[in-house]
């Protein structure tokens, strides 16, 4: 193991990509544009069915009261003035939704990828056996860092818990994990009956705590909570910044290394973390953690020691960011490592953050190699695939970061939306204030955040954060996916599958992009279908590589052979019936 | 690479950096396996510790899956799962993984609200939505643990959405009784399929005269268990083959293997109709393929409509499947056609065949209750010694019949139900076997033990093809067959050294 900051990797003399001609860039940020701002993405094409007249279409199918409901989730976009969409509110029972649970936000997504932490989950068996290596995010540990990964952890209650109560069980079993595994450390999940018997997790982590001396901690992520997964993400960051960040010190000052960061909301999905690590650790940015994915206990525990946390997944992962920023004065940045002009952008904005002319220099050169070795490739397929049309109804952030895969290629969305995204993913943070707060959404608790005593030291004043803002690298900040998008998309919140199937006819699009769900509905009507929870078991996605692996995907999949051979080749030939 | 201690004991301070220190001798590229830091699994240690409250690495899932998937063999049926959105995005997904097929079903999405006041309105509102916009002939309402500790009363809600004309004239609700913490997959599926019964089976208003009985061909009903759409294709096949015409409850096949026709059908044209399930009582026996899948079902067509019951083991293997067809016979009142006999006879021709390859050769098979003991059986009459026989299902009685059945062959056999895969996994580490059947969960033992695997039962997530070949009756046999040699020869060619390399075997 290397001894932290012990080299500074941003000038070393004899690597090629210091030397690079682009090594003298200092302090020009490039054109306008390049830093922040949105761009309307691809246009349209004129002869689409009018959004209004789709809308009206898929609402015929509803009760009344049902069609009044989910009118305000289908919105006509507008990229100037962002129309207000109806976002994070219940889904009508009854209707096909991809939704899944909070428990599934907060153990599937946020805390699961954790590879050194048990996790065992307080409940019947089900919930913990459905996301038991369901959810593709890798793990390379390194040497002496436990991975439970393959590991499903349950209490697996049984109806004498559920009428009797679960707390014994639940100490037994956090006694047995421990006694078997000796982990870092074990979070408890509770599921939905937990919360209902009056089971509390929290007093048996804390008496389990100080019984092992080992970190144990709760979380109330029953299934029933908030309207989707979105509660339980909520419900995990207050957890591992509570329990976990800033638990642990490291030898040797805070920054030590000049530029360190975070790298939040990127779960390592096909191993996108392995890719993204690469190309900071080729531009000379030190990564501390990243929340959650190809990471460990350790590191999260010391992941208030960097010095800015780029974000990634906006939706799942803004409280904690937020959170950091509130308690430790690290400012954050909202960042987009999928596609390659999102990566540039997204490099180009973190080194013009630390503002260092060598660290500008260097992601340059890393942009301009990446780039040369993905061009000739990238062209080719975007030959193929230029204005074909792609629709994507997935997650929180990826129907907005997938966006800039396709448009590397030419391909325009012509409908998106998210399965439990807020106000502000579609419209951007500066709506947060007006959304309305039901009593879903106040039932999740909100942290109260102090600066913390000691700790808390700003990285950035204020001047310098609005000297940054002035160069259109506003931090704090996400503009969301409806500035993105082309006027008149479509744009369908918590797509149910009816709408799903009505715009699959209407649009005739190329492609659609969901998840596990959908998948077979949508191939069944000769589209192809590319899941972008699991991706198909392909990837990484992420930076110039990913990328052409993503262009090579969709130039696969649009010239799919197979449903060309769905009608029989006899079918129009007469039938000589003798007699 | 040690057991569990070894990750995890005080090694040292960790540090972010040091984690992700550069270490130049290690470019990203895709590593492989001998690699890596060790295999799967290696925190499992080999000494066993009885553990009384943790379950690791179940091998069972709960009640509402199997409610679902029963559900989805009703023709125009819709499952709705009464709980949490994420049992049913759960279960959906997962049927999906195996079946890489659209399963639809609805959710009553519960809120905190609902969950505090109990989901009647979440029903019922699901119910106008489903019948609207979905329109099926039957919702499949089944429970959860949210809705069962609740204590919903679904028939009282089912009745409510029918006085308040959410229940469109001709169309049905009716529920199985499905919490997560009692039972498994297994026992849900059972309970769904029961309850079918239990809502539709008429008693024949009049009793079909003698004459005419024996005219036309003689209905038989057939529950086939938790198998795949192409068992239940097979099993009808079987049973036309011994000249019965079967009501097969339920019936997947045309469903979760529906072909690619370029338009999505919501309903499917396969399933059981309702006009069959009304018409049990015209059968001459209901056979249930499987005690823990089928028997409520078999139990209640007697109690409904006095259709006599018979409870047999899954048809997997030779043995099981001669029982079946034995009773088809009785019940027919005919001979096999000379077909079914080629087919019996090819089998046994295969096991003459390849004998010296299963002879003596140790197997550790796990799953469901119903496919364990098929499996245990079939494998015990290739010679084969199934040494670790587990299933995570409740209930005693798999114990005592698997014990029972290699009371001769293998007495020492280790059998276990309730068990998890940590346990086998352990069992495996202190006394090695030659094959491992099971689920595809079984592939990280499989890895890391470095022991052939034979993929089987329910889950299969990483491979296609299981849902359209069956594993019932003499052909599935074969095909099982075929499958556990390819396993042990591919093992037998890898490890051979050059000289032992054989083109023929």
């Amino acid at each position: 193991m290397t001894a932290p900051h012990e080299s500074s990797p941003a000038t070393t003399a004899d690597d090629p990509v210091a030397l690079s001609p682009t090594g003298v860039a200092g302090e020009t940020p490039g054109p306008p544009g390049e830093l922040g701002g949105s761009d309307p993405g691809l246009p349209l094409p004129a002869d689409l069915p009018a959004p209004e007249a789709l809308v009206e279409k898929m609402l015929q199918a509803y009760p009344s009261k049902v069609a009044r409901r989910r009118r305000q989730h289908l919105k006509a976009n507008d990229p100037e003035s962002p129309p207000p969409i109806q976002a994070n509110s219940r889904t009508v029972p009854g209707i096909i939704t991809q939704r899944g649970c909070c428990y599934a936000g907060c153990k599937g997504v946020v805390l699961g990828p954790v590879p050194d932490i048990v996790h065992l989950v307080h409940g019947p068996v089900g919930c913990s056996y459905y996301s038991w290596l369901t959810r593709r995010n890798q793990n390379r540990p390194a040497e002496g860092i436990a991975n439970y990964g393959a590991y499903c952890f349950t209490t697996d209650l049984t109806e004498e818990e559920i009428i009797f109560g679960g707390e014994k069980k639940l100490a037994a079993a956090i006694r047995e994990a421990y006694e078997l595994f000796h982990p870092r450390a074990i979070a408890v999940f509770s599921t939905c009956p937990v919360g209902l018997i009056g089971d509390d997790v929290h007093a048996v982590a804390r008496a389990m705590r100080k019984e092992l001396d080992v970190n144990v901690f709760g979380f109330s992520c029953e299934g029933y909570k908030g309207v989707s997964q979105s509660a339980g993400h909520h419900i995990a960051n207050n957890g591992l910044f509570t329990h976990v960040v800033g638990t642990e010190e490291p030898e040797g000052p805070y920054t030590g290394h000049p530029f360190r960061i975070n790298v939040l909301g990127e779960y390592n999905i096909g191993g996108d973390a392995f890719v993204i690590d690469d190309l900071l650790e080729r531009c000379g940015i030190e990564l501390v953690a990243t929340f959650s994915g190809n990471t460990n206990y350790g590191e999260l525990a010391q992941a208030h020691t960097a010095d800015l946390n780029v974000v990634m997944c906006h939706r799942s992962i803004n409280y904690m960011a937020e959170m950091m920023e509130e308690k430790y004065g690290i400012p954050w940045l909202k960042i987009n490592f999928l596609g390659a002009e999102a990566t540039a952008k997204s490099l180009r904005r973190i080194a013009h953050f630390f503002g260092d002319a060598d660290l500008i220099a260097r992601v340059e050169a890393v942009i301009a190699q990446e780039t040369a070795m993905i061009a000739a490739e990238r062209e080719e397929i975007r030959s193929r695939c230029e204005g074909k049309l792609v629709m994507l109804y997935v997650g929180g952030s990826r129907a907005h970061h997938y966006q800039q895969l396709f448009a590397d290629i030419g391909m325009p969305a012509v409908s998106a939306g998210y399965e439990f995204a807020h106000r502000d993913d579609y419209e951007g943070r500066e709506v947060i204030g007006s959304i309305r707060v039901d009593a879903d959404t106040r039932n999740i608790e909100e942290l109260t955040v102090e600066p913390d005593p000691v700790r808390h030291q700003p990285r950035r004043t204020s001047q310098e954060l609005a000297a940054l803002h002035a160069k259109g690298l506003t931090t704090h900040d996400y503009d969301g996916m409806m500035r993105d998008m082309a006027s008149g998309a479509l744009i369908i919140d918590d797509i149910s599958h009816h709408e799903l199937q009505t715009l699959i006819e209407a649009y005739s699009p190329a492609l659609v992009c969901s998840g596990i769900k959908d998948k077979y509905v949508v191939e069944k009507m000769g589209v192809p279908c590319k899941q972008l929870h699991n991706y198909d078991y392909g990837g990484p996605y992420a930076g110039f590589s990913g990328a052409l692996t993503f262009y090579r995907e969709i130039d696969r999949m649009l010239d799919l052979q197979v449903y060309r051979y769905v009608r029989p080749p006899w079918v129009d030939e007469p039938l000589d019936v003798p007699g | 690479m040690d057991g569990a201690a070894g990750h995890s004991s005080d090694d040292g301070p960790r540090t972010a950096a040091g984690a992700w220190a550069v270490d130049e001798n290690a470019p990203l590229v895709t590593r492989t396996r001998s690699e890596r830091e060790g295999p799967v699994l290696d925190h499992t240690p080999a000494a066993v510790m009885d553990r009384k409250a943790l379950r690791i690495n179940p091998a069972k899932t709960c009640q509402p899956v199997g409610a679902m998937y029963a559900a989805l063999g009703l023709h125009r049926c819709l499952p709705h799962s009464h709980g949490s959105q994420g049992c049913c995005s759960y279960h959906r997904s997962h049927l999906t993984r195996h079946f890489k097929e659209p399963v639809m079903a609805a959710t009553s999405s519960f809120t905190e609200g609902a969950s505090v006041f109990g989901g009647s309105a979440n029903l019922l509102q699901a119910i106008d939505t489903i019948f609207t916009t979905y329109s099926p002939d039957i919702i499949a309402v089944h429970t959860t643990c949210l809705s069962e500790t609740i204590g919903d009363d679904i028939p009282t809600i089912v009745s409510k959405a029918r006085e308040d004309g959410l229940v469109p004239e001709g169309k049905h609700v009716f529920h199985a009784s499905t919490p997560s913490y009692a039972g498994s997959h297994v026992t849900g599926f059972a309970a769904m399929v029961a309850a079918m019964v239990n809502n539709f089976a008429q008693a024949p208003s009049t009793k079909v005269p003698r004459s005419r009985r024996r005219e036309s061909t003689p209905q038989i009903t057939v529950v086939p268990g938790f198998v795949e759409p192409a068992d239940m294709r097979e099993i009808r096949r079987l049973t036309r083959l011994m000249g019965l015409e079967p009501t097969i409850l339920p019936d997947t096949s045309g469903v979760m293997d529906a072909p690619q026709t370029g338009t999505h059908d919501f309903y499917p044209s396969g399933g059981v109709t309702l006009e069959e399930l009304r018409n049990l009582g015209r059968s001459v026996a209901t056979v249930a393929l499987g005690r823990w899948a089928s028997r409520a079902a078999a139990v209640a067509a007697e109690n409904r409509c006095q259709v006599p019951r018979e409870i047999l083991d899954l048809p997997i293997g030779l043995g099981a499947t001669d029982r079946l067809v034995g009773v088809l016979r009785r019940r027919a009142h005919q001979e096999p056609p000379a077909d079914l006999l080629d087919e019996r006879g090819r089998l046994i021709d295969l096991m003459g065949d390849a004998a010296q390859h299963f002879h003596g050769k140790k197997v550790a098979v796990f799953g469901d209750p119903d496919h364990v003991i098929a499996m245990t059986e079939f494998l015990s009459d290739l010679s084969m010694h199934p040494t670790h026989v587990i299933t995570g299902t409740p209930g005693a009685a798999f114990e005592k019949r698997v014990t029972q059945i290699l009371a001769e062959r293998v007495p020492g056999a280790k059998v276990k139900a309730s068990a998890d895969l940590f346990l086998l996994h352990q069992w495996l580490k202190n006394e090695p076997v030659d094959l491992i059947v099971g689920n595809t969960y079984g592939k990280f033992i499989a890895r890391a033990e470095d022991t052939p695997f034979v993929r089987f039962g329910w889950p299969v997530l990483d491979r296609f093809g299981h849902t359209y070949f069956p594993t019932v009756g003499y052909m599935g046999a074969i095909r099982l067959a075929e499958k556990i040699l390819d396993a042990l020869l591919e093992r037998r060619d890898r490890d051979a050294p050059d000289e032992e390399f054989e083109l023929v075997l």
